[in-house]
Protein backbone atom coordinates (compact mmCIF):
# COMPACT_ATOMS: atom_id res chain seq x y z
CA UNK A 1 0.00 0.00 0.00
CA UNK A 2 1.58 3.26 -0.89
CA UNK A 3 0.21 6.48 0.20
CA UNK A 4 1.33 9.55 -1.57
CA UNK A 5 1.68 12.10 0.41
CA UNK A 6 0.47 15.98 0.15
CA UNK A 7 2.90 18.94 0.67
CA UNK A 8 2.18 22.32 1.15
CA UNK A 9 3.38 24.22 -2.31
CA UNK A 10 0.22 21.32 -3.49
CA UNK A 11 -2.34 22.61 -1.37
CA UNK A 12 -1.12 26.25 -2.56
CA UNK A 13 -2.27 25.14 -6.14
CA UNK A 14 -5.12 23.72 -5.45
CA UNK A 15 -6.10 26.64 -3.38
CA UNK A 16 -5.82 28.86 -6.64
CA UNK A 17 -9.44 27.48 -7.68
CA UNK A 18 -10.50 29.37 -5.01
CA UNK A 19 -9.04 32.14 -6.72
CA UNK A 20 -11.06 31.74 -9.85
CA UNK A 21 -14.22 31.49 -7.88
CA UNK A 22 -12.97 34.94 -6.16
CA UNK A 23 -13.11 36.11 -9.58
CA UNK A 24 -15.98 34.95 -10.40
CA UNK A 25 -17.74 36.59 -7.46
CA UNK A 26 -16.22 40.07 -8.63
CA UNK A 27 -16.60 39.62 -12.28
CA UNK A 28 -20.74 38.62 -11.62
CA UNK A 29 -20.85 40.97 -8.92
CA UNK A 30 -21.86 38.66 -6.93
CA UNK A 31 -20.48 40.38 -3.55
CA UNK A 32 -19.65 36.63 -2.17
CA UNK A 33 -15.74 37.01 -1.93
CA UNK A 34 -15.53 38.62 1.18
CA UNK A 35 -17.27 35.16 2.10
CA UNK A 36 -15.92 33.51 0.83
CA UNK A 37 -12.19 34.11 1.70
CA UNK A 38 -13.44 33.94 5.31
CA UNK A 39 -15.21 30.25 4.72
CA UNK A 40 -11.88 29.47 3.04
CA UNK A 41 -9.39 30.44 5.91
CA UNK A 42 -11.66 29.08 8.72
CA UNK A 43 -11.75 25.73 7.12
CA UNK A 44 -7.64 25.52 6.99
CA UNK A 45 -7.69 26.81 10.47
CA UNK A 46 -10.31 24.57 11.96
CA UNK A 47 -8.83 21.14 10.27
CA UNK A 48 -5.11 22.18 11.09
CA UNK A 49 -5.88 22.97 14.34
CA UNK A 50 -8.30 19.35 14.91
CA UNK A 51 -5.22 17.80 12.69
CA UNK A 52 -2.47 19.24 15.71
CA UNK A 53 -5.62 17.70 18.12
CA UNK A 54 -5.82 14.66 16.53
CA UNK A 55 -1.58 14.08 16.21
CA UNK A 56 -1.73 14.95 20.11
CA UNK A 57 -3.86 12.90 21.35
CA UNK A 58 -2.61 10.23 19.57
CA UNK A 59 0.69 10.39 20.72
CA UNK A 60 -0.21 10.84 24.44
CA UNK A 61 -2.73 7.85 23.84
CA UNK A 62 -4.37 7.92 27.44
CA UNK A 63 -8.04 6.70 27.65
CA UNK A 64 -9.07 9.17 29.54
CA UNK A 65 -8.18 11.86 26.79
CA UNK A 66 -9.52 9.81 24.30
CA UNK A 67 -12.89 9.95 27.17
CA UNK A 68 -12.86 13.55 26.75
CA UNK A 69 -12.67 14.33 23.12
CA UNK A 70 -15.57 11.94 22.13
CA UNK A 71 -17.53 13.55 25.39
CA UNK A 72 -16.91 17.55 23.72
CA UNK A 73 -17.96 16.30 20.22
CA UNK A 74 -21.31 14.29 21.57
CA UNK A 75 -21.96 18.18 23.52
CA UNK A 76 -21.06 19.72 20.41
CA UNK A 77 -23.77 17.43 18.58
CA UNK A 78 -26.19 17.32 21.28
CA UNK A 79 -26.70 21.00 20.99
CA UNK A 80 -26.78 21.11 17.27
CA UNK A 81 -29.91 18.58 17.85
CA UNK A 82 -31.11 21.03 20.33
CA UNK A 83 -30.82 24.10 18.70
CA UNK A 84 -32.82 22.81 15.45
CA UNK A 85 -36.68 22.57 16.60
CA UNK A 86 -38.51 26.05 16.23
CA UNK A 87 -39.77 25.01 20.02
CA UNK A 88 -37.98 24.43 23.49
CA UNK A 89 -38.26 21.98 25.80
CA UNK A 90 -38.99 23.73 29.15
CA UNK A 91 -35.90 23.25 31.73
CA UNK A 92 -32.94 22.77 29.11
CA UNK A 93 -34.71 19.74 28.10
CA UNK A 94 -33.68 20.15 24.18
CA UNK A 95 -30.38 19.92 25.61
CA UNK A 96 -30.59 16.94 27.77
CA UNK A 97 -32.57 15.22 25.55
CA UNK A 98 -30.66 15.79 22.69
CA UNK A 99 -27.07 14.87 24.98
CA UNK A 100 -28.65 11.43 26.16
CA UNK A 101 -29.85 10.19 23.12
CA UNK A 102 -26.54 11.09 21.07
CA UNK A 103 -24.73 9.70 23.64
CA UNK A 104 -26.40 6.76 24.12
CA UNK A 105 -26.51 6.01 20.59
CA UNK A 106 -22.90 7.43 19.33
CA UNK A 107 -21.24 5.18 22.09
CA UNK A 108 -23.52 1.78 21.63
CA UNK A 109 -23.03 1.87 17.86
CA UNK A 110 -19.06 2.70 18.16
CA UNK A 111 -18.23 0.49 21.00
CA UNK A 112 -20.18 -2.12 19.29
CA UNK A 113 -17.91 -1.56 15.98
CA UNK A 114 -14.29 -1.27 18.23
CA UNK A 115 -15.17 -4.15 20.37
CA UNK A 116 -16.80 -6.45 17.20
CA UNK A 117 -15.52 -5.45 13.91
CA UNK A 118 -12.60 -3.07 13.51
CA UNK A 119 -10.77 -4.58 17.04
CA UNK A 120 -7.64 -2.30 17.65
CA UNK A 121 -6.13 -3.55 20.50
CA UNK A 122 -7.04 -2.24 22.86
CA UNK A 123 -10.53 -1.11 21.39
CA UNK A 124 -10.31 2.37 23.04
CA UNK A 125 -6.87 3.16 20.43
CA UNK A 126 -7.79 6.86 20.31
CA UNK A 127 -6.66 6.63 16.73
CA UNK A 128 -9.54 4.48 15.70
CA UNK A 129 -12.07 5.44 18.43
CA UNK A 130 -12.57 9.08 17.64
CA UNK A 131 -12.35 9.18 13.66
CA UNK A 132 -15.25 6.07 14.22
CA UNK A 133 -17.22 8.17 16.89
CA UNK A 134 -17.16 11.45 14.75
CA UNK A 135 -18.50 9.84 11.92
CA UNK A 136 -21.36 7.84 13.79
CA UNK A 137 -22.14 11.54 15.07
CA UNK A 138 -22.30 12.78 12.01
CA UNK A 139 -25.46 10.74 11.38
CA UNK A 140 -26.53 10.57 14.24
CA UNK A 141 -26.97 14.61 14.70
CA UNK A 142 -29.21 13.96 11.77
CA UNK A 143 -31.29 11.27 13.02
CA UNK A 144 -31.81 13.15 16.46
CA UNK A 145 -32.15 16.22 14.56
CA UNK A 146 -34.65 15.36 12.67
CA UNK A 147 -37.05 13.16 15.06
CA UNK A 148 -37.05 15.71 17.67
CA UNK A 149 -37.87 18.96 15.17
CA UNK A 150 -40.81 16.10 13.83
CA UNK A 151 -41.76 15.55 17.64
CA UNK A 152 -42.02 19.07 18.83
CA UNK A 153 -44.08 20.24 16.16
CA UNK A 154 -46.03 17.31 15.53
CA UNK A 155 -47.49 17.45 19.51
CA UNK A 156 -48.30 21.08 18.57
CA UNK A 157 -49.89 20.69 15.13
CA UNK A 158 -51.53 17.26 16.37
CA UNK A 159 -52.20 18.89 20.33
CA UNK A 160 -56.16 18.00 19.97
CA UNK A 161 -55.76 14.58 17.89
CA UNK A 162 -53.98 13.67 21.58
CA UNK A 163 -56.10 15.17 23.67
CA UNK A 164 -59.04 13.97 22.52
CA UNK A 165 -57.66 10.38 22.07
CA UNK A 166 -56.19 11.12 25.68
CA UNK A 167 -60.24 12.03 26.83
CA UNK A 168 -61.41 8.89 25.11
CA UNK A 169 -59.65 7.21 27.74
CA UNK A 170 -55.91 6.08 25.70
CA UNK A 171 -53.05 6.36 27.72
CA UNK A 172 -50.22 8.66 26.87
CA UNK A 173 -48.17 5.76 24.99
CA UNK A 174 -51.62 5.13 23.05
CA UNK A 175 -52.50 8.48 22.27
CA UNK A 176 -48.59 9.36 20.84
CA UNK A 177 -47.79 6.44 19.34
CA UNK A 178 -49.05 7.98 15.79
CA UNK A 179 -46.91 10.82 16.38
CA UNK A 180 -43.80 8.80 17.40
CA UNK A 181 -44.19 6.64 14.83
CA UNK A 182 -44.25 9.53 12.41
CA UNK A 183 -41.12 10.84 13.59
CA UNK A 184 -38.90 7.97 14.06
CA UNK A 185 -39.91 7.49 10.26
CA UNK A 186 -38.47 10.50 9.11
CA UNK A 187 -35.59 10.75 11.17
CA UNK A 188 -34.82 7.44 9.45
CA UNK A 189 -35.56 8.03 6.02
CA UNK A 190 -32.25 9.92 5.16
CA UNK A 191 -30.28 7.00 6.30
CA UNK A 192 -32.63 5.04 3.71
CA UNK A 193 -31.86 7.36 0.80
CA UNK A 194 -28.14 7.45 1.75
CA UNK A 195 -28.11 3.74 1.84
CA UNK A 196 -30.04 3.07 -1.51
CA UNK A 197 -27.75 5.53 -3.81
CA UNK A 198 -24.16 4.33 -1.85
CA UNK A 199 -22.35 4.05 -4.91
CA UNK A 200 -24.21 4.85 -7.89
CA UNK A 201 -25.06 8.73 -6.77
CA UNK A 202 -21.49 9.02 -5.19
CA UNK A 203 -18.74 7.38 -4.18
CA UNK A 204 -18.95 7.74 -0.13
CA UNK A 205 -16.37 10.26 0.78
CA UNK A 206 -14.72 7.59 3.60
CA UNK A 207 -14.02 4.98 0.68
CA UNK A 208 -12.81 7.56 -1.70
CA UNK A 209 -10.61 8.55 0.47
CA UNK A 210 -8.85 4.90 1.33
CA UNK A 211 -8.85 4.01 -2.33
CA UNK A 212 -6.65 7.32 -2.83
CA UNK A 213 -4.82 6.76 0.31
CA UNK A 214 -3.50 3.44 -1.51
CA UNK A 215 -6.10 0.74 -0.34
CA UNK A 216 -7.64 -2.19 -2.44
CA UNK A 217 -10.91 -0.94 -3.66
CA UNK A 218 -12.41 -4.27 -2.28
CA UNK A 219 -10.96 -3.58 1.19
CA UNK A 220 -12.11 0.03 1.00
CA UNK A 221 -15.63 -0.94 0.00
CA UNK A 222 -16.39 -3.43 2.78
CA UNK A 223 -15.15 -1.00 5.36
CA UNK A 224 -17.83 1.49 4.07
CA UNK A 225 -20.43 -1.11 4.06
CA UNK A 226 -19.38 -1.88 8.08
CA UNK A 227 -19.52 1.98 8.27
CA UNK A 228 -22.94 2.70 6.79
CA UNK A 229 -24.53 -0.19 8.95
CA UNK A 230 -23.30 1.72 11.58
CA UNK A 231 -24.77 4.88 10.63
CA UNK A 232 -27.89 3.31 9.93
CA UNK A 233 -27.82 1.74 13.24
CA UNK A 234 -26.87 5.29 15.11
CA UNK A 235 -29.56 7.14 13.67
CA UNK A 236 -32.00 4.65 14.01
CA UNK A 237 -31.11 4.89 17.84
CA UNK A 238 -30.29 8.59 18.08
CA UNK A 239 -33.90 8.81 16.69
CA UNK A 240 -35.93 6.50 19.11
CA UNK A 241 -33.81 7.62 22.41
CA UNK A 242 -35.20 11.22 21.36
CA UNK A 243 -38.83 10.87 20.71
CA UNK A 244 -38.92 8.88 23.50
CA UNK A 245 -37.24 11.14 25.76
CA UNK A 246 -38.75 13.94 24.45
CA UNK A 247 -42.44 12.32 24.52
CA UNK A 248 -41.49 11.13 28.14
CA UNK A 249 -40.58 15.32 28.87
CA UNK A 250 -44.57 16.33 27.81
CA UNK A 251 -45.83 13.86 29.68
CA UNK A 252 -47.03 13.49 33.61
CA UNK A 253 -48.00 11.16 35.86
CA UNK A 254 -51.39 11.52 35.36
CA UNK A 255 -51.11 10.63 31.24
CA UNK A 256 -51.83 14.12 30.42
CA UNK A 257 -50.13 16.26 27.46
CA UNK A 258 -48.34 19.17 28.97
CA UNK A 259 -47.69 21.33 26.49
CA UNK A 260 -47.12 24.05 28.97
CA UNK A 261 -43.29 22.58 28.68
CA UNK A 262 -43.08 23.79 25.43
CA UNK A 263 -42.02 26.83 24.49
CA UNK A 264 -41.83 28.25 20.67
CA UNK A 265 -39.39 30.51 18.90
CA UNK A 266 -35.99 30.74 20.44
CA UNK A 267 -34.39 30.65 23.61
CA UNK B 1 -75.88 7.99 48.25
CA UNK B 2 -72.80 10.38 47.64
CA UNK B 3 -73.32 12.07 44.61
CA UNK B 4 -72.04 11.08 41.02
CA UNK B 5 -69.80 14.19 40.79
CA UNK B 6 -68.65 15.96 43.82
CA UNK B 7 -65.76 18.95 43.13
CA UNK B 8 -64.72 20.65 46.57
CA UNK B 9 -61.93 23.25 46.38
CA UNK B 10 -60.98 22.13 42.80
CA UNK B 11 -58.10 25.03 41.17
CA UNK B 12 -55.33 25.50 38.91
CA UNK B 13 -53.14 28.21 38.56
CA UNK B 14 -55.29 29.22 35.98
CA UNK B 15 -59.07 28.88 37.75
CA UNK B 16 -61.10 28.08 40.80
CA UNK B 17 -61.79 27.08 43.14
CA UNK B 18 -64.92 25.45 42.44
CA UNK B 19 -67.51 23.75 44.07
CA UNK B 20 -69.69 21.91 42.62
CA UNK B 21 -72.30 18.71 43.05
CA UNK B 22 -73.55 17.00 40.88
CA UNK B 23 -76.43 13.80 40.79
CA UNK B 24 -76.89 11.13 38.89
CA UNK B 25 -78.46 12.07 35.61
CA UNK B 26 -78.53 15.56 36.47
CA UNK B 27 -77.74 18.06 33.81
CA UNK B 28 -75.83 21.50 34.74
CA UNK B 29 -75.26 24.21 31.88
CA UNK B 30 -72.16 26.67 31.92
CA UNK B 31 -72.56 30.02 30.23
CA UNK B 32 -70.32 32.78 30.52
CA UNK B 33 -68.18 34.82 28.10
CA UNK B 34 -65.29 33.21 25.73
CA UNK B 35 -62.36 33.00 27.75
CA UNK B 36 -64.02 33.28 30.93
CA UNK B 37 -62.85 29.62 31.72
CA UNK B 38 -65.14 27.16 30.93
CA UNK B 39 -63.23 25.07 28.85
CA UNK B 40 -60.55 25.05 31.54
CA UNK B 41 -63.14 24.13 34.09
CA UNK B 42 -64.29 21.09 31.66
CA UNK B 43 -60.46 19.87 31.02
CA UNK B 44 -59.74 20.41 34.68
CA UNK B 45 -62.39 17.71 35.77
CA UNK B 46 -61.64 15.52 32.93
CA UNK B 47 -57.87 15.66 34.41
CA UNK B 48 -56.74 16.73 31.12
CA UNK B 49 -54.47 20.08 33.05
CA UNK B 50 -53.66 19.54 36.59
CA UNK B 51 -55.31 20.60 39.15
CA UNK B 52 -55.46 20.49 43.10
CA UNK B 53 -58.52 19.86 45.41
CA UNK B 54 -61.11 17.38 45.28
CA UNK B 55 -63.07 15.37 42.58
CA UNK B 56 -64.79 12.35 43.10
CA UNK B 57 -66.55 10.26 40.89
CA UNK B 58 -69.84 8.49 43.06
CA UNK B 59 -68.15 8.94 46.80
CA UNK B 60 -64.16 7.53 45.04
CA UNK B 61 -61.61 10.01 45.05
CA UNK B 62 -59.91 10.42 41.05
CA UNK B 63 -56.92 9.51 42.58
CA UNK B 64 -57.79 6.84 43.40
CA UNK B 65 -58.10 5.76 39.43
CA UNK B 66 -55.97 5.41 36.39
CA UNK B 67 -55.79 9.09 34.76
CA UNK B 68 -57.38 6.93 31.50
CA UNK B 69 -59.70 5.24 33.47
CA UNK B 70 -61.19 8.48 34.97
CA UNK B 71 -61.32 10.22 31.58
CA UNK B 72 -63.18 6.99 30.44
CA UNK B 73 -65.72 7.72 33.28
CA UNK B 74 -65.56 11.29 33.35
CA UNK B 75 -65.50 11.97 29.36
CA UNK B 76 -64.74 15.83 27.49
CA UNK B 77 -66.33 16.67 24.51
CA UNK B 78 -63.65 19.44 23.03
CA UNK B 79 -65.36 22.20 21.67
CA UNK B 80 -63.19 21.63 18.54
CA UNK B 81 -62.77 17.13 18.80
CA UNK B 82 -59.73 16.04 17.28
CA UNK B 83 -59.20 13.37 14.42
CA UNK B 84 -56.13 11.32 14.01
CA UNK B 85 -57.07 9.08 11.47
CA UNK B 86 -58.10 9.30 7.63
CA UNK B 87 -61.28 7.76 8.19
CA UNK B 88 -64.05 8.79 9.94
CA UNK B 89 -64.97 5.10 10.76
CA UNK B 90 -61.34 4.29 11.86
CA UNK B 91 -61.74 6.63 14.93
CA UNK B 92 -64.45 4.09 16.68
CA UNK B 93 -62.99 0.69 18.02
CA UNK B 94 -64.52 -2.32 15.88
CA UNK B 95 -66.74 -2.92 18.85
CA UNK B 96 -68.48 -0.05 19.27
CA UNK B 97 -69.61 0.34 15.12
CA UNK B 98 -73.12 -1.09 15.40
CA UNK B 99 -73.86 1.04 18.25
CA UNK B 100 -72.47 4.09 16.49
CA UNK B 101 -74.41 3.64 13.56
CA UNK B 102 -77.41 2.96 15.49
CA UNK B 103 -77.27 6.71 16.89
CA UNK B 104 -76.49 8.07 13.01
CA UNK B 105 -79.73 8.97 12.13
CA UNK B 106 -80.74 10.43 15.27
CA UNK B 107 -78.57 12.92 14.98
CA UNK B 108 -78.79 13.64 11.66
CA UNK B 109 -76.13 11.41 9.95
CA UNK B 110 -75.91 8.23 7.55
CA UNK B 111 -73.71 5.32 6.80
CA UNK B 112 -72.16 8.17 3.97
CA UNK B 113 -70.70 10.57 6.57
CA UNK B 114 -69.87 7.37 9.04
CA UNK B 115 -67.20 5.58 5.77
CA UNK B 116 -66.11 9.15 4.99
CA UNK B 117 -62.46 10.58 5.57
CA UNK B 118 -62.41 13.03 8.08
CA UNK B 119 -61.47 16.04 5.80
CA UNK B 120 -64.68 15.70 3.89
CA UNK B 121 -67.20 16.19 6.71
CA UNK B 122 -68.23 19.49 7.82
CA UNK B 123 -67.70 21.25 10.91
CA UNK B 124 -71.59 20.02 12.44
CA UNK B 125 -70.79 16.65 11.19
CA UNK B 126 -67.27 16.31 12.89
CA UNK B 127 -69.13 17.78 15.76
CA UNK B 128 -71.61 15.48 16.49
CA UNK B 129 -69.45 12.17 15.19
CA UNK B 130 -67.52 14.03 18.01
CA UNK B 131 -70.21 13.13 20.40
CA UNK B 132 -71.08 9.45 18.86
CA UNK B 133 -67.45 8.70 19.91
CA UNK B 134 -67.73 9.18 23.49
CA UNK B 135 -71.40 8.14 23.68
CA UNK B 136 -71.09 4.80 22.50
CA UNK B 137 -68.46 4.52 25.63
CA UNK B 138 -71.24 5.01 27.86
CA UNK B 139 -69.41 7.60 30.91
CA UNK B 140 -70.61 8.17 33.84
CA UNK B 141 -70.47 12.06 33.64
CA UNK B 142 -70.12 13.69 30.34
CA UNK B 143 -68.53 17.32 29.74
CA UNK B 144 -69.63 18.74 26.47
CA UNK B 145 -68.26 22.34 25.28
CA UNK B 146 -70.64 23.90 23.27
CA UNK B 147 -71.85 20.16 21.98
CA UNK B 148 -74.08 22.18 19.43
CA UNK B 149 -71.70 25.17 18.57
CA UNK B 150 -71.59 24.55 14.77
CA UNK B 151 -75.56 23.33 13.87
CA UNK B 152 -78.63 25.02 12.98
CA UNK B 153 -81.56 25.12 15.13
CA UNK B 154 -83.13 21.81 13.86
CA UNK B 155 -80.19 19.43 13.98
CA UNK B 156 -79.19 21.34 17.94
CA UNK B 157 -82.44 19.95 18.80
CA UNK B 158 -81.69 16.36 18.15
CA UNK B 159 -78.58 16.70 19.88
CA UNK B 160 -80.58 17.79 22.57
CA UNK B 161 -83.01 14.77 22.31
CA UNK B 162 -80.27 12.37 22.28
CA UNK B 163 -79.08 13.82 25.25
CA UNK B 164 -81.94 13.76 27.33
CA UNK B 165 -82.18 10.09 26.42
CA UNK B 166 -78.40 9.39 28.07
CA UNK B 167 -79.68 12.09 31.03
CA UNK B 168 -82.41 9.61 31.42
CA UNK B 169 -79.87 6.45 31.39
CA UNK B 170 -77.80 8.22 34.66
CA UNK B 171 -75.46 9.31 32.76
CA UNK B 172 -74.88 13.39 34.38
CA UNK B 173 -73.64 16.01 31.87
CA UNK B 174 -72.16 19.26 32.29
CA UNK B 175 -72.74 21.44 29.33
CA UNK B 176 -70.81 24.80 28.48
CA UNK B 177 -73.47 26.46 26.28
CA UNK B 178 -73.58 30.18 24.34
CA UNK B 179 -77.13 29.95 24.25
CA UNK B 180 -79.60 30.31 27.42
CA UNK B 181 -82.25 29.04 25.11
CA UNK B 182 -80.46 25.73 25.27
CA UNK B 183 -79.54 25.80 29.09
CA UNK B 184 -83.20 26.24 29.85
CA UNK B 185 -84.36 23.04 27.92
CA UNK B 186 -81.58 21.25 29.17
CA UNK B 187 -80.41 21.90 32.21
CA UNK B 188 -81.65 21.24 35.96
CA UNK B 189 -79.27 23.85 37.10
CA UNK B 190 -77.57 26.84 35.51
CA UNK B 191 -74.36 28.03 36.16
CA UNK B 192 -72.16 31.44 35.17
CA UNK B 193 -68.60 31.70 34.74
CA UNK B 194 -67.04 35.00 35.52
CA UNK B 195 -63.53 35.59 35.51
CA UNK B 196 -63.21 32.10 36.09
CA UNK B 197 -65.18 31.46 39.33
CA UNK B 198 -68.65 30.05 38.86
CA UNK B 199 -72.07 31.76 40.31
CA UNK B 200 -75.30 30.74 39.88
CA UNK B 201 -77.04 32.00 36.48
Amino acid sequence: MSTILLTWPDLLIAASLLLIDGFLSVWLRLALHRQLAIAAVRMVVQLVVVGLVLRAVFRIDSPGLTLVVVVVMVLIAAREVAARPEQRLVRSGNLAVGASAVAFATFATAILALTTAIRPHPWYTPRYAIPLAGIVLGNVLNGGSLALDSLLSGVVRERAAVETQLALGATYGQAMRGLVRASVRRALLPTINTMSAAGLVTLPGIMTGQIIAGMDPMEAVKYQILLMFLLGGGSGLAAVAVVYLGAWWLTDDRDRLRLDRLRSGGR
Amino acid sequence: MPPRLRLAGLRSALAGPFDLSLEAGACIAITGASGSGKSLFLRMIADLDPSEGIAELDGRPRQDFRAPDWRRRVAYVAAEPGWWAEQTAAHFPTAHHAAARALLPRLGLSDTQFGAQVVRLSTGERQRLALIRTLVRHPSVLLLDEPTGALDEPTTFCVESVLRDVLATGTSIIAVTHSPAQAERLASRRLAMVERKLHPA
